[in-house]
């Protein structure tokens, strides 16, 4: 029913400026991750895999891609911990009150983002809102210092921020599971530990991996929350690229982290959705 | 809703419990936030003590941050035009021609929600510096109007396959052209999704930070006037300008309710794209 000039007028125009402003770029990253800098603090455009004997040589690199797992593994985890029954009450338990409750889950991620952080700031400092709470209640006498400037505060905070996004896919596939399954779960005489055990967490599957996948991906990558709370011990991988684009000024190799960085959440993203396949009822 | 009574047998308080700390976790630092920029003392302190209005005074007479917050009005209104320009043709790109390349054009429009946004940050960075193009807002416009377009063309494309076929072909049986149909027909049925793409896309170029860290050049963006004035230190002003922010976010939320006339299976807002991005 569309005609061909039709269809070419709704393609081309997204199809040529995605091209320049997203393919362009990302192939412009891979290119200066083969480059490297002059000392004369130019771009040298012949290729060589400098920049990666780079990151296999120096240590700290790879720590600090360890580090930053490490702490997005465990924003993950706490984000389901936290998303998942909250997720579970909602789609089962919350009658009447369900969308109210909803929006209020939703409601957060309106709050920018670098406002959040500055909030856990204000709370987890020597004389923030949490340590004078603890001494005006008499708990403590001195302020509790390893609170902020720690892996401690960043996982905090990011999972206040990704608690949210790992809730949504969660509470979406929560709310696919066909009602009569688990209603025929409780005719055929299990009990509600059961059922959730074998047929509400099963199909549910999908969803945590989904939420899973947002939350460790997007902490991954952070580096505004290490800036502002981790203190030495919290630096992340981005904090690394980041001074590379900055004062150190080596775009090759923060390009060429920024890749590695690039093929790890990629992959991550290929399996999770191989593993959502295989776990989907449908 | 008969369902859902029926099929648990009871409503376990732990679990209700268990949601209620959910929220106090949720809420407890948007509370703290506005609680202390009325706060006579500073960000800290327990308990909150002299009850003022003056960081509201200080930041209604701050001339730097209120030019940050009209530069970020323009760029969001400038990015969420550049989205939907190309987003709504994208969509219908997606639901009605097949061209080579479309399972992969598909994917790299959403790479950039799906990223951490350092990585696209840099590289738009140094494809601006190849162009020769001067860091500056229109930067971060195009940063911003090219990394929503997912928004549009998602919450779009999720409409377009709600839409009635048979409208369309009605319109261009009588005799409109397809131009006249598009603009008749197709873009009044999509009203919905495109009011709502447009909301998202507008909240989150305004909240935007990582992007716009690598492309910014001589003026600010409210989220980077906010990041530069606190690693100099911290004020209550910030409370006052989050606190603010927070009323006008919460006000866009209640006009999209209001907009959404239909309750029943209308998606909610930004609902359609997280259930794209996990299926992507």
């Amino acid at each position: 029913m569309f005609s061909r000039a039709y269809k070419t007028a709704v393609t081309v125009p997204p199809l040529l400026w995605v091209t320049v402003f997203l393919l362009v770029p990302y192939a412009l990253l891979f290119c200066y991750s083969f480059w490297s800098v002059t000392p004369a603090q130019t771009i040298a455009h012949h290729w060589n895999l400098g920049n990666y004997r780079e990151l296999l040589r120096v240590r700290v690199y790879f720590e600090t891609l360890l580090r930053s797992m490490w702490i997005a593994a465990r924003v993950m985890l706490f984000a389901l911990l936290l998303g998942y029954p909250l997720a579970y009450y909602l789609s089962f338990h919350a009658g009447a009150r369900k969308d109210l409750l909803y929006q209020l889950v939703i409601i957060p991620l309106w709050v920018s983002y670098l406002v959040r952080a500055y909030a856990w700031k204000t709370i987890l400092g020597s004389d923030g809102v949490l340590n004078t709470l603890l001494q005006y209640v008499h708990l403590t006498r001195h302020p509790a210092e390893f609170l902020l400037y720690s892996p401690f505060a960043v996982v905090l905070t990011l999972t206040h921020i990704y608690t949210p996004f790992a809730f949504l896919p969660i509470y979406a596939s929560l709310e696919h599971i066909p009602r009569n399954l688990v209603e025929a779960s409780h005719d055929l005489g299990a009990s509600p530990l059961q059922t959730f055990w074998r047929v509400i967490l099963p199909l549910s599957i999908p969803g945590v991996l989904a939420g899973a996948t947002f939350a460790f991906v997007l902490s991954l990558g952070d580096f505004l929350a290490p800036l502002l709370l981790g203190g030495p011990s919290g630096i992340m991988i981005s904090n690394i690229v980041v001074s590379l684009f900055g004062a150190a000024y080596n775009w090759p190799l923060g390009a060429a982290i920024s890749l590695c960085m690039l093929l790890l959440v990629v992959s991550l993203l290929f399996l999770s959705e191989r593993l959502e396949k295989k776990w989907s009822y449908s | 809703m008969e369902l859902l009574v029926s099929a648990p047998a009871r409503n376990p308080r732990w679990l209700a419990l268990y949601a209620a700390l959910v929220f106090a976790f949720l809420y407890a630092p948007i509370l703290v936030l506005i609680v202390y920029s009325f706060n006579g003392g500073g960000v800290g302190g327990f308990p909150p003590h002299d009850f003022t209005l003056s960081w509201y005074r200080v930041l209604l007479g701050d001339g730097a941050m209120w030019s940050s917050v009209l530069n970020s009005l323009t760029v969001a209104l400038a990015a969420m035009a550049i989205s939907l320009l190309l987003g709504i043709p994208a969509a219908l790109a997606l639901d009605r021609a097949s061209f080579p390349g479309k399972a992969a054009f598909r994917r790299l429009v959403l790479l950039p929600l799906i990223l951490p946004g350092i990585i696209t940050g840099l590289s738009l960075l140094m494809l601006f510096v190849g162009m020769g193009l001067h860091l500056s807002l229109l930067t971060i416009t195009l940063g911003h109007g090219t990394a929503l377009i997912s928004v549009a063309a998602t919450d779009i494309f999720a409409g377009l396959q709600k839409l009635d076929r048979a409208q369309e072909e009605a319109s261009l049986d009588l005799g409109a052209n397809y131009w006249q149909t598009f603009w008749r027909v197709t873009l009044p049925n999509l009203r919905l999704p495109i009011i709502g793409a447009a909301l998202l896309i507008f909240t989150l170029s305004m909240d935007e930070i990582a992007v716009s860290f690598f492309l910014i050049g001589r003026d600010n963006t409210l989220p980077l006037e906010i990041w530069s004035r606190l690693r100099r230190g911290m004020t209550p002003e910030i409370n006052a300008i989050s606190t603010v922010i927070f009323v006008f976010s919460l006000a866009a939320i209640l006009l999209w309710y209001r907009l959404r006339a239909r309750p029943e299976g209308q998606p909610e807002l930004g609902a359609e794209l997280v259930e794209t991005a996990a299926a992507n």
